[in-house]
This record gives C-alpha cells, structure tokens and sequence, in this order.
C-alpha cells in the first residue's frame, strides 16, 4: 500500500461515500477539477488534490473529512 | 444515436433543455445528454419561480404546479413578521414534471434525448471543442459536433475541459440541505417564507415554500465562509427541532447554488456555457430556474444560428447578448447582496421594526430593501434600478 501522491504528497481529504448525497457543491468550488462525480459514484483524483479544504468547507451535510494521516489507497 | 451531430448539449437541466429546444428550432441536429436515470429527478431546488419569467419558455400548467404564490413573509430574528403582498404571481414548482416536460419540448422540436450518458471528456483539436466523450450505460463513446453547450450545472466540469474557468469562490457558494415534509399545518399555502438571522442561517437565508396539501420545501443555503465553522446540515436541524419536531420528511437533500455575477468567460472555441455551470443565478435570491431558462435560449438560439450560417464565430455574440438581457442586472444583485451579507440579528429586526411602520400599501420589496440599506447610500442606488416597477 501507498500514498497516492497528490501536489503537496499525499492525499488527506477523504470522502465518505455511503453519506455522501451527489449533489455537487464540492466539485464547484474545487480550484483543481480533482473532484468526479457520476450519477451516484464521488471520487477524489488524487494527483489533482492539493489539500485546499474549499470541499469540505462546502459540503452541506459534512461528509468530506480533513484526514491528518493521510488515506492509503 | 449517431456519432456526429451539431450541437451537443450536456446535462437536461432547465438551461440544457431550453438551449436544446432553440437550438433545435433552427432544423440543426442536436443531442441533448443527461448523466442521470431520469430527467428532473433528483430534485435539488425550492422550486419557486416568478410566472411571468418562465411563461415565454412554457406555458403554465397545473401538472406541475403545485402552489400558486402571492405574498411574502420575512421572518426576522427575533420572530417578527413583515408579510408584502406580491404584485406578480409566483408558483412553487414540481421539477419532477417541470424539467421533464422541458425536456419533451426539445424533443418534440427535433433534439435527441439520452439519459445515463455521462460525458467525461472533450474532444479537442487545435484548440477547438470538436464533440464529447461519454460513458452511455456502461459504455465509451465519442461523439463528434460542431458546438457544445455546457448546461451541466452546479459542478461545472465540462467548461474546464476547455480551459475555461468555472470553479467558483467556496464563499459565493451556498451550501444548502432542504426537505420536502409533510403535516406543515401553520403556512398559508399562497405564502413564501423566509427567515433571516445569525441562528437560522447566516449569510443566506432559511426557507418555507408551500406546495399544497399540507407539504412544503423547507431548507436553508450558508456561504462556505459559515460553512468552515458550522454546517448547513446543523443549521437545518437546529430550525427544524425548534419549529417542525416531528414533521415527517419525504425527500431530503444537499445542493449547492453559486451565487455570484457570471463567470468571466461563458465561451470559447467551440463550447458555450449556460444555467449554473455558467453562474447565471441571481446571487441576490439564488433563484436560478428562471435564469437558467433565459441564458440556454439565448446559447441555443446563437449555436443554431452559427450552425446555420456555417461559422462559428457568431458563439462570441453569447456573453453580450446575456450580459445585456441579465448578465448586467445580476452585477447590481451581486452588490446588493454583498451589502447585506454580514447583517446583525439586532440589524435584521431594527429593519422589520421600520418596515412595520410603513402603511400596508408602502411594504413592497423595494422599500424593505431601502429601509435596509439606507446607511449606504451607493446601495440605494442599485435597488433604485433594479426594483423600479
Ligand atoms: C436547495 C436549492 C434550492 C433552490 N431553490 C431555487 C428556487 O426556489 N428557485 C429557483 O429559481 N432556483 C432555485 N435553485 C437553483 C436552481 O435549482 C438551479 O439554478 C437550476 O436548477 C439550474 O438549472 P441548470 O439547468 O443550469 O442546472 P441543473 O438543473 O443542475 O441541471 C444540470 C444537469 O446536468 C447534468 N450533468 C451534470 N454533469 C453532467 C455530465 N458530466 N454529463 C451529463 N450530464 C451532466 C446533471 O445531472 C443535471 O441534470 C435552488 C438550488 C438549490 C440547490
Ligand atoms: S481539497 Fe481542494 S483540491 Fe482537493 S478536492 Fe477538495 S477542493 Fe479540490
Ligand atoms: S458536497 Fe458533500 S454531499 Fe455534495 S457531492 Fe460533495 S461530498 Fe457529496
């Protein structure tokens, strides 16, 4: 297992997706286009992400999470 | 479906199927793509629109209106309640059947129609948007066009593909959390609620919609701004504790609206942008149906001319003509909006007290909003020109 490596080296946003309600307020405000979001599927592109926090900052219902350790993918 | 046609529309939202349908209108071929199962579903909105706004798109029908509006009431923080009479006539809206219907207009002028087709992609050649890559039930797919129209909404991804800027500020974006519930037993049902304060919702505004039978849109937006501190779902539930215990929810949803002035560049080579993902929203209300619907017809209308006259060059009229027919008013609720963003609760009551005063016949939006900004009189301005009636 790794670090995906994402701007700053690794990635510590993290998105829990069985709360998560696809409405698309966090990929609007991600400076990075590092946010997919399919008709029932969220993803973060981690070598886009560079830990800004503008997602979680805006997600209505708080499913995106700052990750201090970082997330082995 | 083919894998050319001239003019790709993404996302069936109210911009994408009005864009689709007066794109269509000019006899062009056009596809009209949504990543979702059905269109108009699920629903992200509060549904309220002013009639005389979206009556030259569709002509009013029962089916998807559920209530029909004539007053206002504002709720100031420390619960006293301003009510103005609405000179026009709103309706509280059942997307569901709105945006579907939207949907069936363009299809019946000649636009092609595909859900669960999710575009992932642009095609691009010398700096040209030359069609979209898709993923169509589980398959890859490219189809080719002359001109795309970018109508995917709040997320706006598709306009970055082609190098535009469309992510917005995480301050203009209101982060929202509604519910449509049942047993709502103390609204009147030809009334719009709205309240305002530091507890309900800070820098934005919470909101009751009635849709009949004792069922109503109940929801509030917070700036990111609030949002770093405290999330629009805890604002929700704390109103809803307060006011609505045990009132039964029957959907519930997150969304978000981009309120700001729209983006600097709305097109480019081959691609226009229209609806949310262009920010067309007034910022002021955050009502973006309306908008939506003016901006996709324009953008359709250009695209079909362009591919008519056989250039297109004619994509870069699309800001000016938005620009002069909303783009310009939504720079003036920009400001007014900003203006009024950091309110106090004590500054919110003192405005219901004035306006109290006024006789029933002085309490129109226009004075509410004088009497709120009468300290800064380069406001006063802007609500001068935008509320002359
Ligand atoms: C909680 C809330 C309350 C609101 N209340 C009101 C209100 O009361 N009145 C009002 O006027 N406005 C309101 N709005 C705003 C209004 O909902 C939007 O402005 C309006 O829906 C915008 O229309 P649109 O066509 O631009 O985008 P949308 O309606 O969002 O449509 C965009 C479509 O594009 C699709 N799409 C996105 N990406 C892709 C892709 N890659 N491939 C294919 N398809 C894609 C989406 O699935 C979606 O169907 C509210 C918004 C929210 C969130
Ligand atoms: S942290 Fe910043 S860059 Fe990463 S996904 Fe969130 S908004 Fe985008
Ligand atoms: S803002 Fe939150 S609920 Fe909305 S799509 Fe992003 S993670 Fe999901």
């Amino acid at each position: 297992m790794e670090y995906k490596q994402a701007k700053i080296g690794k990635l510590l946003i993290e998105i829990i997706p069985d709360r998560c309600d696809f409405c698309g307020c966090c990929v609007g405000v991600c400076p990075e286009d590092a946010i997919e979001l399919k008709e029932a599927e969220i993803r973060i592109i981690a070598e886009n992400c560079t830990n800004c926090s503008k997602c979680i900052w805006s997600c209505p219902i708080e499913v995106i999470k700052f990750n201090k350790e970082g997330i082995l993918v | 479906m083919k894998n050319y046609y001239d003019i790709i529309v993404v996302g069936a939202g109210p911009a994408g199927s009005v864009a689709a349908r007066y794109a269509a209108r000019h006899g062009v071929s056009v596809l009209l793509l949504e990543k979702d199962r059905d269109v108009g579903y699920p629903v992200r909105c509060g549904e309220a629109v002013n009639k005389s706004r979206i009556t030259e798109f569709i002509d009013p029908d029962e089916k998807w209106i559920c209530a029909h509006i004539n007053k206002f009431r504002f709720v100031a923080p420390n619960d006293k309640e301003v009510t103005l009479q609405f000179r026009e006539e709103g309706y509280i809206l059942e997307r569901r059947i709105f945006d579907y219907q939207l949907a069936k207009l363009a299809s019946e002028e000649g636009a092609e129609v595909v859900t669960r087709a999710y575009v992932n992609g642009l095609i691009i050649d010398e700096d040209c948007v030359r069609g979209v890559k898709a993923l169509i039930r589980g398959e890859e797919i490219k189809i080719k066009s002359k001109i795309v129209i970018a109508a995917d909404g709040v997320e706006s991804r598709v306009g970055r593909w082609a190098g535009l800027k469309t992510h917005i500020d995480f301050r203009d974006m209101e982060s929202c959390v509604q519910v449509t519930a049942s047993n709502i037993n103390n609204i009147n049902p030809d009334t719009c609620y709205f309240y305002f304060g530091e507890n309900v919702a800070p820098s934005g505004y919470f909101w009751i919609f009635p849709k009949g039978n004792h069922i109503a849109n109940i929801g509030l937006g917070v700036s990111g701004i609030i949002g770093k501190k405290k999330s629009a779902l805890k604002y929700f539930n704390q109103f809803m504790e307060r006011r609505y215990p045990d009132a039964p929810f029957l959907t519930s949803i997150a969304g978000g609206v981009p309120c700001s002035v729209t983006l600097k560049k709305i097109s480019s080579n081959g691609i226009i942008m229209t609806g949310d993902a262009a920010r067309q929203v007034n910022p002021l209300t955050g009502g973006g149906i309306s908008s939506g619907m003016i901006g996709g017809s324009i953008a359709g209308d250009i695209a079909g001319h362009s591919i008519k006259r056989n250039t297109t060059d004619y994509l870069s009229k699309y800001p000016e003509l938005w620009h002069q027919q909303v783009g310009k008013k939504h720079e003036i609720y920009n400001r007014i909006k900003n203006g009024i963003y950091n309110f106090t609760d004590d500054k919110f009551n003192k405005i219901a007290d004035s306006v109290l005063k006024l006789p029933d016949d002085k309490r129109t939006l226009r004075n509410v909003f004088t009497t709120a900004l009468i300290n800064q009189p380069s406001l006063l301005l802007d609500v001068a020109k935008v509320f002359i009636y």
